[in-house]
């Protein structure tokens, strides 16, 4: 490869490991907001699915009803399906108390059955895929030499980067709903003995980071791909899991642990193009082993939530 | 209004798994109305149909064979207190055990062949719970997410054989080479889908009731499941029985692997799990964290699974409806578990909200 090469080579896999990266981004602060407040949601693999599949199939039908805007109209859908199935999340594990672990899992397996039937009642059995023109990624940068194409990026990528993530940032470290999330997600009974509604915050929480979780799962069907498929989410909200903990629960860390990631993804699916056989797979695996093994050095010291797992009932 | 903690009656335990049942039957009726079908003929499908006919009851059975291991995996350590979550990975584990077994078995008869599959199937399980389990105990981590993350290493591992030395080199698929004749699990009736997993899963149900309600360790289990500090006060070793809590019910679910291997695939797929080791955890909730109860359990929802296929044939409901009903199971079982734990009293009393 020579110098040019090199270049476009290092260009292409900087741009899409940004593109990687953003659904991650969206589902890995979601989690962080929820399980700072006490409540770890294994309900991600199931709603980031739900959400790419209620984004597509709205902004399938909107298109079709010659709306405009018919992406951001599906954006919206995946984001109040999200709060939906997150609602039943904060309903069973906020203010019933029940297995966290238990209830989360139930939430995934039933959004990942809801979606597919959904999609099967809506679009039938196609043997094309039913497709929407995506999001395009905006051309704002092509004069700049070089650097252009990783610049000219999806505007739901540049929301995770500019928008969503300082914004989480701010909500957690400096607004009182942030001071309140981590109260009740530290110790439940402080927080209640001055003042704080710890059922309500906690709820809100729940709910906020399933809207963003969704939007993930909607970055999959509306830009990068314009479709939907059963294996369009793959494991991702796993994943994000896994970075909360590599993040330490921290919404800067989580981004630089999805650019992370999304760096390796980008870079074996380049050199798998290229040509190149590597057991991908290794490499796939290496969040979730780096983030057991980070769980096993740290060991009793990993900075978990207080009130981890912990249902607060008052009595 | 107050609610107080309270120990169950007897009845109740019986009869909230089916209160869940309506209730959920009645919660999901309103998708089948939307797919515009009855939900009663629905329900008749889903329910009646697949027990109407020597065919659909064996294929009930065959579906229920993983289920009963996957439930029994997690009936055990739920009740044992150790939240195992990685059911899916440990059969995957067991899957592949049992096929490099079942591979090398060309020349061996099956009664070698079988318990040594068997045997390989229940220590990859075990192998594969193994460091969430050691971690837990030695350095106080939470196995959820250990567990869980496992379930993902796993199945990279899998299809990474499957791309790799094991791909099949006729047909060029990602699946491995047919195991060995001596390897494959003989039928319980001829000419039926039904093999020796059933045999197997009922065998480790019956035995797992025996283990936690009539042996002395199996009471230290659910010992230290109910209550850890107690436990310890009580002279259990804690982290020793959570350890074999956690091994034995990572080798169960690594058995349920050996199952699907030997008895229905003959050869390892990415999706030969297809998530029975999630639906392990409906299973045991569904129970009650009772080895029988979760025999029942795996037994009906092998009716469901069963009975979506005729739903979807004769009413044209996609076939998802049974996994919706299925999660929606869980979910209203979870929440009415609470009325086991709590009751609501109605008082008059000052400071009533």
């Amino acid at each position: 490869m020579d110098n040019t090469g090199l270049a476009l080579f290092l260009v292409g896999w900087a741009a899409a490991t940004l593109r990687v990266a953003t659904p991650l981004i969206f589902a890995t602060l979601g989690e962080i907001i929820t399980e700072r407040a006490g409540v770890l949601n294994l309900g991600i693999e199931g709603i980031m699915f739900m959400g790419a599949f209620a984004g597509f199939a709205a902004a399938f039908h909107a298109h079709a009803a010659g709306l405009p805007g018919y992406l951001w109209l599906g954006m919206a859908a995946a984001m109040l399906a999200g709060l939906l199935l997150a609602g039943l999340m904060a309903l069973l594990s906020v203010y019933l108390g029940v297995n966290q672990h238990v209830a989360g899992l139930g939430i995934t397996l039933l959004a990942t059955a809801l979606a597919l039937f959904g999609f099967r009642s809506v679009f039938g059995e196609n043997a094309v895929l039913p497709r929407v023109q995506p999001f395009a990624q905006v051309e704002l940068f092509n004069s700049v030499p070089l650097l252009g194409p990783i610049l000219n990026q999806y505007a739901l990528t540049y929301l995770a980067f500019l928008v969503v993530l300082p914004a989480s940032a701010w909500l957690l470290y400096h607004s009182h709903f942030g001071l309140a999330v981590r109260a009740v997600g530290e110790n439940p009974e402080a927080a209640d003995a001055a003042g704080i509604n710890v059922y309500r915050v906690r709820s809100l929480a729940v709910l906020l980071g399933g809207a963003l979780m969704a939007a993930g799962g909607a970055f999959l069907s509306l830009a990068q791909l314009g479709s939907f498929s059963p294996g369009i989410v793959a494991g991702r909200g796993w994943v994000a899991i896994a970075l909360v903990i590599f993040a330490r629960w921290d919404p800067a860390r989580g981004v630089l642990g999805a650019l992370i990631f999304g760096g390796v993804f980008a870079l074996q699916l380049r050199l798998q193009t290229l040509g190149f056989t590597l057991p991908y797979e290794a490499l796939l695996a290496l969040p979730y082993l780096v983030t057991i093994l980070a769980l096993a050095l740290t060991g009793r010291h990993a900075a978990y939530p207080g009130a981890y797992l912990k249902p607060y009932r008052r009595e | 209004m107050k609610i107080e903690r309270r120990a169950a009656p007897l009845w109740l335990r019986a009869v909230i798994p089916l209160l869940a049942v309506v209730l959920t039957f009645a919660v999901t009726s309103a998708l089948i109305l939307l797919a515009r079908a009855n939900p009663l003929q629905a329900y008749y499908y889903f329910l009646l149909e697949p027990l109407s006919n020597r065919v659909s009851i064996i294929e009930v059975l065959v579906k229920s064979t993983p289920l009963l291991l996957t439930g029994a995996a997690v009936t055990l350590a739920f009740a044992g207190g150790f939240w195992n979550i990685g059911a899916e990975g440990q059969l995957l584990a067991g899957a592949t055990a049992a096929t490099a077994v079942g591979l090398q078995m060309h020349t061996a008869s099956p009664l070698i062949a079988i318990p040594l599959m068997l045997l390989a199937g229940f220590a990859a399980g075990a192998a594969w719970i193994a460091v969430p389990a050691l971690m837990k105990v030695k350095l106080a981590i939470d196995e959820v997410v250990t567990t869980l993350l496992l379930n993902s290493v796993a199945l990279l591992g899998v299809s990474a054989l499957l791309n790799g030395p094991w791909r099949d080199p006729i047909s060029q698929w990602p699946q491995s080479p047919e195991i060995a004749a001596a390897a494959i699990f003989p039928r319980l009736i001829p000419r039926s889908r039904l093999h020796l997993g059933f045999l197997v899963a009922v065998l480790v149900i019956l035995l797992l009731w025996f283990l936690l309600n009539r042996t002395t360790l199996g009471l230290q289990m659910r010992a230290v499941g109910l209550a850890p500090q107690a436990a310890r006060f009580a002279g259990i070793p804690v982290e020793r029985t959570l350890l074999r809590t956690a091994l034995l019910s990572g080798g169960i679910a690594g058995l349920a692997g050996v199952s699907e291997v030997a008895g229905i695939h003959y050869h390892l797929i990415d999706a030969i799990s297809g998530g029975h080791g999630y639906t392990g955890i409906i299973v045991a909730t569904l129970g009650g964290l009772n080895p029988l109860g979760a025999g029942l359990a795996a037994l009906f929802i092998g009716l469901v699974d069963t009975g979506s296929q005729s739903v979807s044939r004769a009413l044209g409901v996609p076939v998802y409806l049974g996994d919706v009903i299925l999660a929606t199971l869980l979910l209203m079982t979870l929440a009415l578990l609470l009325l086991q734990r709590y009751r609501i009293r109605w008082t008059r009393d000052r400071g009533a909200m």
